[in-house]
């Protein structure tokens, strides 16, 4: 069998080669950096207030954060849902100055001087709202992913006075996906608070 | 998403002279913010102009003037609008979510981009998106595509359901632009046809702003129906819709007006059967002869051929709601 061996040629081109990447000087490392930052936009940190359920925060985020990815991933309210995170689902719908919107698709950074209620601010303590008892009581839901959406759009659907017929009611909740198909227990839950 | 600066300009001569090819004004943010998460749209800046546009319906004797600002719920809900313009309030309703009308602004639906699968999809070939890379859809998945209007570069069609409404109602848009003057763009000048530049979806002038949409009074308050066609009975795009309105003299019809969306690249008026029905008796055969002449316009494409008897039965159903509306 014949040994394996590795020339002197081999052994001081790769050592050479490995010298020269372990000692690149500080002042080029900088320049890659900076050439990085003409190609790569360096993000953009903003700092605001915001009020969600009656509570003030001091927000220091990236201009893109939405206010779905502000309440999940900064304020640990996780109760709202990210579902399709492109306005098709309404799993993120909360209420903004007491209107129903997605939060997906709403920059958190534009809600600075408005009022914003997610899921988490509906109940009164410990007492459920009427939304809520009426889901559990109606059967209005099944996984309960879509649920946080579904209460916070059935909610302003009564507000909104859209509740005259189920057709008028499924029309009204048209933005809001269930894929476990509890429908007819949300329609049921948002005739129950109606009436 | 691509990162960006984001400001609230005070004037309209701040926001339109800080506005360039890599900034974009946001308002409802409803289409914007979803092209900008698939990198469709990548701006550097944006101009927040919510506070800045005026959220205001005015109501005068030669018409209405709706704000730029008003979101598509208010507006449906206006009483002004719901008594003087109701086909206007009709079409809000038909479109989007109850979440997205209360985001979504009059003058950003005026200006969103098309739903073609190929223009949301950056690993397809698309003229709107990348100009020259090819249309997708004129021999691909073409269901929801246009059946008139359209060009051998671009098959999209327009996917709002108001701007039928202001089309069939001879609206105008008012905009500011670069040289501070506010000028009207009458409706059916205002969305554009593909042609070989489908990259332009339509002619408001380089980064002018829209502050308004004015509507001229009309009589078309009584008689008057919107009818979408499409895939699920709420929440989706039109694969036709029918905005249709008369004006009657017992049964003849003095004034007609006959728009459609999911059809073209733009909102598309029917002005040949519209013609047609000046001066006849509102009964079911005329409007038969109407549709008739209406689809004698379409060439459907490869997937789209349904198109066709659709188009004709929502036309004939449509201007029959009119006489019970």
């Amino acid at each position: 069998m014949e040994k394996q061996t590795y020339s002197r040629r081999f052994f001081l081109t790769t050592s050479s080669l490995l010298a020269t990447f372990a000692f690149i000087p500080e002042s080029v490392k900088a320049f890659y950096s900076n050439v990085k930052k003409l190609v790569i936009r360096p993000k953009e940190e903003l700092r605001f207030l915001v009020t969600i359920n009656k509570k003030k925060y001091r927000i220091n985020a990236d201009s893109r954060t939405t206010l779905l990815d502000l309440v999940r991933e900064q304020l640990q309210l996780t109760g709202t849902k990210k579902g399709c995170d492109h306005g098709q689902c309404g799993a993120c719908t909360v209420h903004v100055d007491g209107q129903r919107v997605l939060s997906c698709l709403t920059l958190a950074a534009m809600v600075q001087d408005k009022n914003v209620t997610t899921i988490e601010g509906l109940a009164d303590g410990d007492k459920l709202h009427p939304m809520q008892q009426a889901f559990i009581e109606c059967d209005g839901f099944q996984c309960g992913y879509c649920t946080p959406g579904q209460i916070m759009s059935a909610v302003a659907c009564v507000n909104e006075g859209h509740t005259g017929s189920v057709e008028e009611i499924k029309e009204f909740m048209s933005g809001n996906l269930c894929r476990c198909g509890a429908y007819n227990g949300i329609v049921e839950s948002i005739q129950k608070v109606a009436r | 998403m691509r990162p960006f600066t984001l400001s609230k300009p005070s004037t309209i001569s701040q926001a339109v002279s800080g506005k360039n090819e890599a900034v974009r004004y946001i308002a409802g943010g409803t289409n914007l913010l979803d092209l900008m998460k698939k990198h469709i749209s990548e701006p550097d800046a944006l101009l927040d102009v919510t506070t800045l546009l005026s959220d205001t319906v005015q109501s005068a004797p030669k018409g209405i003037r709706i704000g730029a600002m008003v979101r598509n719920s208010v507006a449906a809900s206006n009483s002004d609008i719901r008594s003087g313009f109701p086909l206007v309030a009709k079409a809000i309703l038909a479109g989007a979510s109850p979440q997205i009308r209360n985001m979504a602004s009059m003058g950003g639906n005026l200006l969103q981009r098309t739903r073609c699968p190929y223009f949301y999809d950056i690993t397809m070939p698309c003229n709107k998106r990348k100009p020259g890379s090819g249309c997708g859809a004129k021999d691909g998945e073409n269901r929801m595509s246009a059946v008139v209007g359209y060009s051998e570069h671009c098959v999209a069609v327009h996917p709002s359901d108001l701007c039928i409404a202001l089309a069939a109602l001879d609206a105008s848009v008012i905009v500011t632009g670069k040289d501070q003057k506010a000028i009207a763009i009458p409706f059916k000048d205002f969305h554009r046809l593909p042609g070989s530049t489908p990259e332009k979806d339509n002619n408001l002038p380089e980064n002018a702003i829209i502050t308004s949409i004015d509507i001229p009074a009309n009589a078309f308050n009584k008689n008057y129906a919107y009818l979408k066609v499409r895939d699920r009975d709420s929440y989706a795009f039109a694969l036709v819709s029918v905005a249709a309105a008369l004006q009657l003299d017992g049964l003849r019809i003095r004034e007609a007006r006959l728009a459609s969306g999911g059809v073209a690249h733009k909102p598309w008026r029917w002005y040949e059967a519209e013609q047609f029905l000046k001066g006849k008796e509102a009964t079911q055969a005329t409007f038969s002869q109407a549709a008739d002449i209406v689809i004698k316009e379409i060439k459907p494409l490869s997937n789209n051929g349904f198109k066709l008897p659709m188009l004709k039965g929502a036309i004939e159903v449509a201007l029959q709601n009119c006489l019970t509306a």
